[in-house]
């Protein structure tokens, strides 16, 4: 069992994205919400850190909140995609739930 | 007596994580009505503001983007959004609203509202205004 990272503030006005990455082990998952939706979306400045922490960590974002966005035909090749249903799974299938609020 | 002054309403925060583009929105819409002249600039996320296609039925929060498009209406036409913010987050014009007002002076003709501007040159224009007001 692993933990489920929760990120919810934009990667271009807090650093909480990056403390996550640094701080989340290799297996663990990170699910963007809210204002961190950004970070999924291609072509960005903080595109390529989020490309190499998928390379040892699965990296999930909620479609509500992309698609409140208008950024839909953006996102990541990569990143998988869930509704709030999905986001409940999520936290039934990890065994913590840390939020970096 | 009344008196005009230049105001510069300053954006820079993505739209639903928090309030604060919805209530800057209020009080540019506030100021028009008070007849000053009002300019909006979008930097940092606030470049997020202006994108194309919000559709926030999944969030339960009321899609307030279609405000942006009735502005040429309240003759808010000078919208500049800052050129480095929109490259940083892999954005170009074409994802933003075609945001557009009606000149009177020239038939009413259509015109566009966004300007993209420099760092450098949004520098200048907040130089010029007589109040700054930041969201």
């Amino acid at each position: 069992m692993t933990m489920l990272h929760t990120v919810n503030k934009s990667p271009f006005e807090k650093d909480s994205l990056n403390s996550c990455l640094r701080l989340s082990l290799d297996g663990s998952s990170i699910l963007l919400i809210e204002d961190a939706i950004y970070a999924a979306l291609e072509g960005t400045s903080v595109s390529d850190s989020v490309k190499a922490a998928m390379q040892s960590k699965k990296v999930y974002a909620l479609q509500e909140d992309i698609n409140a966005r208008g950024v839909a035909g953006k996102v990541m090749d990569g990143v998988e995609l869930v509704d709030y249903a999905g986001f409940v799974n999520l936290t039934t299938t990890h065994d913590k739930v840390q939020s970096w609020v | 007596m009344s008196t005009t002054k230049k105001f510069l309403y300053v954006n820079r925060r993505a739209p639903y994580g928090t309030i604060y583009a919805w209530e800057s929105l209020e009080v540019v819409l506030i100021g028009a009505a008070f007849e000053q002249e009002v300019a909006l600039a979008f930097v940092d996320d606030g470049v997020y503001q202006l994108t194309k296609g919000h559709d926030t039925a999944g969030i339960g929060m009321k899609n307030f983007s279609p405000t942006y498009a009735a502005m040429g209406d309240y003759d808010i036409n000078k919208i500049y959004v800052e050129k480095e913010s929109l490259e940083a987050r892999g954005l170009t014009l074409d994802d933003l609203q075609h945001l557009i007002w009606e000149d009177e002076d020239e038939d009413w003709a259509e015109k566009d509202s966004i300007k993209v501007v420099t760092a450098a040159e949004l520098a200048e224009l907040m130089d010029q205004q007589d109040v700054v007001l930041s969201f």
